[in-house]
């Protein structure tokens, strides 16, 4: 592929330093998100999801997190070496978040009115009636009804749903190039959540916004995004084209998640679990992660840890069975070739 | 059916008061439930569902006298535990539990798990303190923990490990109804179908009835016999579990299950829309609850309440386009 990927996230290594020392929360996780598409992170919590995205964003609370490791380009510059001043006009204005509790990031003193434009004139020199109308346009854009007096209203006045919309109005008045969306939708119910994933679907099909859409959940991901990355405990497991990674999952770990949700679609006689639960971060020394939860280890998944593995174009699995499948698929092309 | 329902609900009602204003005064009422009636039978698993708000909670609360009610009666085994004396409350307290949403909140951060298991045994003045200390083992192996683990604390241990000490306090004094308020919600997948297939197996070897509390159509339907839809305050469906899934009848229960994403990118399905915000329950809106949003609204809709009705033997829906 030719086409420059917007945002790029090279071996990424983010720690906590606590009183029990250096805690890895995200371990040499590598990813790309190109223009326009919308991709997935889903691991449960705790696997580094939220880490991941307040370090691109500059947001990670320091001390006692720090990005120990690795590169983070935003249209080919590497704005881990920006400084505070530089991230912030990256923020808002290239880059923009969503977070999970929108409550908790709007202001309550200030109305939506007064937080939406202040949002456009942190970024541009505009008058205010240009800021005004932008962030009417904004509220139209996300479905808001009667702007004038949402302008005019403070955040307890609105509902979960409503709020959530403000939000991505917020984030998008600057017409970022990426949007960030860390669990934008966990907080609402299923039918507000319906109409928020709808929207992004359009703000993203509309304005060529590329999304990065952070959950846990698998359903929103089949939903609504083209690529998935699967993170475990501080890793990228697996990461593939949505149906790559929803039909032909590789990775036993994404295999297990798949089969543990319960389908709405009919009633299962008994649901399929993953044995055991996450491990601490730092706590697997060497091997894989997995390991203690894995159905199909081998001893050598003990030791070594398995290497990121490109098995078809565009679908990369970290697991040594990959490997094993890999060089066999080699072999018998060759037989078969002779 | 001939054998008496374990649980039988009338009508039952619960207003709060809103406080407002410099003094506090009461400046209107919260209608969390209003008027609901459905029977649990022993042994099955009777769920409610619906969207944040409606009343879920405080009716699991009521069922258990955990609120007064405004109005209405439940019977357990026949009798309206409403008229219970405070000491004939508390025995019967033993026979029903609760297990809530967050495991951490609901466990003292103080005590060992020795002592949140021993605790409701000392409270009914349930065995000898040998007796007592067999049963917490017994229950903790039978939750699937280990029995050194009881003299630890609760924050020694995941989520999914404390929801099972959730399940396990609960099953310490033999209960028949165990009142379970989105036990999973708070747990990871994988974490959730662990303890959703343990909630499964304890039924059956101890005949539980549950009443089982979501907002997730997925779980309720693998966990369900029978399931409840609520709206504002009202129930306005209740039907066989599978029954529901297959041919939901209400407006509302349509538009609740298009709208739960499914883990299958191949499938493309049509969603219904729903219109507008949720009412504030201090002042639900006449007629049919749901008529400000519902996309089959018709005249009579905003002036009458439709009446639960049996559409098909066992099952129930309170709209008016099932009246004929
Ligand atoms: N103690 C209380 N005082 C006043 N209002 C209350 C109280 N408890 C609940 N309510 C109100 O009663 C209504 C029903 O609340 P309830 O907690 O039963 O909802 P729920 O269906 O369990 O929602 P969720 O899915 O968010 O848990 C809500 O409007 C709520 O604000
Ligand atoms: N402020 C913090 N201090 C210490 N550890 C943290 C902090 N924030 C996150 N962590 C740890 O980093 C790891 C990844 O967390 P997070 O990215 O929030 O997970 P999630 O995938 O649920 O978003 C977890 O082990 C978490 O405990
Ligand atoms: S590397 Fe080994 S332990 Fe890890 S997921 Fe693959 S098979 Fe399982
Ligand atoms: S009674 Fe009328 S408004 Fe209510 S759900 Fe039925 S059709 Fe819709
Ligand atoms: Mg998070
Ligand atoms: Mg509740």
């Amino acid at each position: 592929m030719t086409i420059k990927p917007l945002l790029q996230v090279k071996n990424l290594k983010t720690s906590f330093f606590t009183d029990d020392g250096e805690v890895p929360a995200v371990e040499d996780i590598s990813f790309n998100v190109y223009p326009g598409e919308i991709v997935g992170i889903v691991g449960e919590s705790g696997s580094g999801k939220s880490v991941t995205s307040l370090s691109i964003m500059g947001l990670l609370p320091n001390p006692p997190g720090k990005v120990t490791g690795g590169e983070i380009y935003l249209n080919g510059k590497n704005i881990l070496q920006f400084n505070e001043k530089q991230m912030r006009r990256v923020r808002g204005n290239e880059l923009a978040m969503i977070f999970q509790e929108p409550m908790t990031s709007l202001n309550p003193l200030f109305t939506i009115g007064n937080q939406l434009m202040e949002a456009v004139l942190i970024h541009n020199k505009w008058p205010k009636k240009k800021a005004y109308d932008r962030a009417v346009e904004m509220l139209r854009l996300v479905g808001l009804p009667r702007h004038e007096e949402l302008m005019n209203a403070y955040p307890h006045e609105l509902s979960g749903g409503m709020r959530q919309r403000v939000m991505i109005a917020m984030a998008l008045i600057c017409n970022p190039k990426v949007l960030i969306a860390d669990e934008p939708t966990t907080a609402l119910d299923v039918t507000i959540q319906a109409q928020i994933l709808q929207l992004i679907k359009e703000i993203n099909e509309k304005l060529k916004t590329a999304v990065l859409l952070i959950t846990h959940d698998l359903g929103v991901v089949a939903e609504v995004c083209e690529r998935v990355i699967v993170m475990y405990a501080g890793k990228i497991v697996e990461e593939g084209d949505v149906h790559t990674i929803f039909q032909n999952p590789q990775h036993p770990y994404t295999k297990g998640l798949l089969q543990s949700i319960p389908d709405i679609r009919k009633k299962e006689k008994r649901l399929y679990s993953i044995p055991g639960t996450v491990p601490k971060p730092g706590s697997v020394k060497k091997g894989c992660r997995f390991y203690s939860r894995c159905n199909v280890r081998m001893p050598r998944c003990l030791h070594d840890q398995p290497p990121y593995y490109t098995t078809e174009e565009n679908h990369k699995v970290r697991c040594w069975l990959v490997e094993k499948e890999g060089e066999e698929r080699e072999q018998s092309t060759i037989t078969t070739s002779q | 059916m001939s054998s008496q329902p374990l649980l039988q609900v009338n009508d039952l009602r619960k207003e709060f008061p809103i406080k407002g204003g410099v003094f506090g005064r009461e400046i209107g009422t919260v209608q969390a439930v209003n008027g609901i009636s459905f029977t649990v039978n022993k042994g099955e698993t009777f769920s409610l569902v619906g969207e944040s708000g409606c009343g879920k909670s405080t009716t699991g609360k009521l069922l258990l006298r955990l609120h007064e009610p405004t109005g209405g009666e439940v019977l357990f085994e026949g009798e309206n535990i409403y008229t219970f004396s405070k000491e004939k409350m508390r025995k019967t307290r033993r026979d029903m539990q609760m297990v809530f949403q967050d495991p951490f909140a609901s466990l003292n951060p103080r005590h060992t798990i020795e002592k949140i298991l021993t605790e409701p045994l000392i409270v009914h003045g349930i065995g000898t303190k040998e007796e007592r200390k067999e049963k917490v083992e017994h229950i903790l192996d039978v939750v699937g923990m280990r029995k050194e683990h009881k003299k630890r604390y609760p924050h020694q241990f995941s989520g999914g490990q404390r929801q099972r000490i959730g399940i396990a306090r609960a099953l310490m004094t033999n209960p028949k109804l165990i009142v379970a308020d989105e036990p999973v919600s708070a747990l990871d997948v994988s974490i959730q179908s662990q303890v959703l297939n343990l909630m499964k197996d304890l039924q059956q070897e101890f005949e539980l009835t549950y009443i089982f509390i979501s907002h997730d159509l997925g779980v309720v339907r693998y966990i369900s016999d029978r399931i409840g839809v609520m709206y504002l305050g009202h129930m306005v469906e209740l039907s066989d579990s599978e029954e529901l899934y297959r041919e939901p009848l209400h407006p509302y229960t349509k538009t609740l299950l298009s709208a739960v994403p499914i883990a299958d990118p191949t499938v493309k399905r049509e969603r219904i829309e729903i219109k507008g915000d949720l009412p504030s329950p201090s002042n639900p809106p006449s007629g049919c609850v749901f008529h400000t949003r519902c996309n089959a609204c018709m005249d009579i809709c905003k002036v009458e309440k439709p009446k639960m009705k049996q559409f098909r033997p066992g099952h129930y829906v309170a709209c008016h386009l099932y009246n004929d």
